[in-house]
């Protein structure tokens, strides 16, 4: 028996109406829409919308390998704060997740932990070295539904349509991260006006595009399901879109830092602006809002990759790319892109929550019955990221001193609040 | 100005200003004690993670002759080699009362980097492939100089020929001859050029032959032989048939022309011609410049008072 929540005055954002009433949880169930309702808890909702709680498909937790960056716990915890109750889990950790004691343990940590459903996703190759197939069936039986070898694209084009083949098979989605490897060699940042000039090796989008472009051909061929991480390209958009178009089973990420920065940020050499694929151009970024306008992309993923403070001090061409996203990925969406509540909701939960195959607990309607996976967030709220006061173990956060529109206020996880008014409760 | 990074940081008056300090340094690298208290009191490191002798060279003969004090620190002598961090080395150095870090790296924007873990005053020797601001401003004081033109190279055609794309002294340079009012030229196989090379002002010709006639300037890039086994461009013959200077080239150069290197030269690969065989070569000057230049940043940047300053000797 939990204790019983009631949400009062906030708007809740459903995919048919976005209307004001109290949401009462009884048990782990919403028990009542409307009506005005007593409980143990009672949370203020007022200014804010609630819906059910963000699925992140992109989350790199580090833990098996490289828990002084992040554990499962700790990015569990900053994934509660930014309203998630269900992650992703990219599978490059050490050991990779190529493998059901890995993949077990992650999903442990992950109830320990009791933020947030952590969801591992599994590996398309053995080590993600791009050599061998994964065991995919015996994954699938553990309940992975989402593979991927992020971090690196699967080169193989032969591998990469058995891949899919077998993922048809299995009815299991494989997710790729699009970049060709000869391509980027040494890459450290976008290949445009501003890498030219500051001297440093280049990341062009035609690596990107030339992946997109080879796997939608081969979801031609092989009519199985795919879905690609963190597309940065105007050019990756509009493949996409005509794929789409052709009623290919594709579906499509965007990153808040791809539709928020540009890669003139890197002016100054700091690495915390180096990410994997690169920031790129403002006519990017106006293609990929594009591209949310009009449905080709489908959710907004964080590839929240924590970095140790000192593996961040390196020069720019030896850091690792990535950055966090979980704590801040509404407020970013909210003040870079015009949309409205439904979308928001659309874009961070029902949309990723039926990619990754959640949808039994999260991506739900708020509705009488349902399982309670809920965040309660505004758009109206400005405030200033602070890398010190993020959650995450690590501290690389592009936004330091940036102001943004939009805030979680209360996150409720499996019918327990796990964050109330921006403060995590365990 | 408390750093030199990148030549985007100065102002053409800020070259042409140190451009003129360079005036006043060389004549006192004329007398016989070629010597000033100017920077008396001041220490300066000169901190090569990546080897080039003459650069460290010309700063510290450049340090000492303003009677700064000099330390070195070579990366391979270093306890950067025990898993130290580039951040440890530079706190370390920067505790030890230094005014200024003279930084020479691999890697693109390490010296801007540097300077948030230090108070003292941090010049660029050459980061990566992005800037060599003071090969830039002796470069400007060598060419204007020649001309007689002293604060600009309005009218005046310079051409640039090798390896662009990875070449710090060709980022620094076209900048200040651009905005000097000078007309650049590049000249190197397609993939040696920058990705968005016509951002940045400049001429493109396909070979030495179509400019090595018609420019005031003809400056060769050292040709980094390990790139000629990556696949990123032809073999040596080839390259050569293209894009070195050769004795017939050089008969070619016009009578007022002159021809410039940064050095260390590869014979045999962008010069088949010996320099001592070219009159209008000016390898040495820049040489002999690049002290005067160095001098000139060093005053500029940590010396107090003008350059009258400088007028008086040094005490024996
Ligand atoms: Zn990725
Ligand atoms: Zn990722």
């Amino acid at each position: 028996m939990s204790a019983s929540i009631v949400i009062r005055g906030a708007t809740v954002v459903n995919p048919d109406s976005v209307a004001v009433a109290d949401v009462l949880i009884v048990d782990g169930i919403i028990a009542a829409v409307g009506g005005t309702h007593d409980a143990d808890i009672v949370l203020d909702g007022s200014g804010c919308f609630v819906s059910s709680g963000f699925v992140d498909l992109h989350t790199h937790l580090r833990e098996p390998g490289k828990e002084e960056a992040e554990t499962i716990e700790s990015g569990s915890r900053a994934a509660a704060l930014g309203g998630y109750t269900a992650v992703v889990a990219m599978p490059n950790t050490d050991p990779a997740q190529d493998n059901v004691e890995t993949v077990r343990f992650v999903r442990a940590q992950g109830i320990a932990a009791g933020l947030c459903e952590v969801v591992p996703s599994g590996c398309i190759t053995i080590g993600r070295l791009g050599k061998q197939m994964a065991p995919y069936a015996r994954l699938a039986e553990e309940g992975v539904t989402f593979f991927t070898d992020d971090g690196t694209g699967v080169q193989d084009s032969h591998l990469m349509q058995r891949a899919l083949m077998l993922g048809k098979q299995l009815g299991v989605t494989m997710a790729q991260h699009c970049e060709v490897a000869s391509l980027t060699k040494g890459a450290v940042m976008h290949d445009g006006e501003c890498c030219s000039s500051m001297g440093v090796p280049g990341w062009p989008s035609a690596a990107e595009e030339q992946m997109v472009r080879r796997d939608i051909e081969l979801v031609r061929a092989t009519g199985a399901k795919m879905h690609f991480l963190h597309l940065s390209t105007a050019g990756s958009v509009e493949l996409v879109r005509a794929a789409k178009a052709d009623g290919l089973p594709i579906t499509a990420e965007v990153t808040p830092h791809h539709l928020a920065l540009q890669d003139e940020l890197l002016r100054g050499f700091d690495p915390v602006f180096k990410v994997n694929p690169p920031l790129r151009t403002a006519q990017d970024i106006e293609a990929l809002k594009v591209g949310i306008a009009d449905g080709t992309i489908d959710a907004v993923a964080t590839d929240h990759a924590p970095h140790a403070g000192h593996t961040k001090e390196q020069p720019l061409d030896d850091a690792p790319p990535g950055m966090l996203g979980l704590e801040t990925a509404l407020g970013v969406l909210n003040t870079a892109v015009a949309v409205d509540a439904q979308q928001i909701a659309s874009l961070m939960s029902w949309a990723p929550a039926r990619i990754a195959e959640l949808t039994e607990r999260h991506g739900r309607p708020i509705a009488v019955g349902e399982p309670a996976n809920i965040a309660v967030w505004d758009t109206t709220t400005v405030w200033t990221v602070s890398r010190d006061d993020l959650s995450s173990k690590s501290r690389n956060t592009p936004y330091h001193g940036m102001e943004l529109r939009g805030r979680v206020r209360h996150t409720i996880f499996n019918g327990e609040l796990v964050v109330r008014d921006g403060k995590a409760l365990k | 100005m408390k750093h030199l990074l990148s030549t985007h940081d100065l102002s053409v008056d800020d070259i042409v200003g140190i451009l003129d300090v360079a005036d006043h340094m060389a004549e006192i690298n004329t007398r016989t004690v070629p010597k000033v208290p100017a920077l008396r009191g001041k220490t300066i490191a000169s901190v090569f993670f990546e080897d080039s002798t003459r650069t460290r060279l010309s700063f510290e003969t450049a340090a000492k002759r303003l009677s700064a004090d000099v330390m070195t620190f070579m990366a391979s002598s270093s306890s950067l080699n025990k898993g130290e961090s580039l951040r440890d080395t530079i706190e370390t150095l920067s505790a030890m009362g230094i005014d200024a870090l003279v930084i020479r790296h691999k890697s693109s924007g390490i010296p801007q980097t540097i300077t948030q873990w230090t108070d003292a005053s941090v010049i660029n020797a050459g980061d990566g492939w992005h800037q060599h601001p003071t090969q830039g401003l002796l470069d400007a004081y060598t060419v204007t100089r020649e001309y007689g033109t002293k604060d600009s190279l309005q009218g005046r055609s310079i051409a640039i020929v090798g390896d662009i794309k990875h070449s710090r002294v060709a980022r620094s340079n076209i900048d200040i001859f651009r905005r000097l009012g000078a007309h650049v030229v590049v000249v190197a196989p397609p993939a040696l050029l920058p990705g968005n090379i016509e951002s940045w002002g400049v001429e493109v010709r396909p070979t030495i032959d179509d400019v090595v006639a018609d420019v005031d300037v003809l400056y060769m890039l050292r040709m980094q032989l390990e790139r000629m086994d990556s696949a990123i461009v032809p073999k040596l013959p080839e390259y050569c048939a293209t894009y070195s200077l050769t004795p017939e080239r050089a008969a070619r150069m016009g009578s007022g022309a002159i021809l410039m290197h940064p050095g260390p030269i590869n014979r045999g690969v962008e010069l088949i011609v010996d320099p001592a065989d070219v009159p209008g070569s000016r390898i040495l000057t820049q040489v002999k410049n690049g002290v005067n230049v160095r001098m000139a940043v060093l005053f500029s940047l940590l010396g107090s008072g003008a350059t009258s300053t400088l007028q008086q000797g040094a005490e024996s």
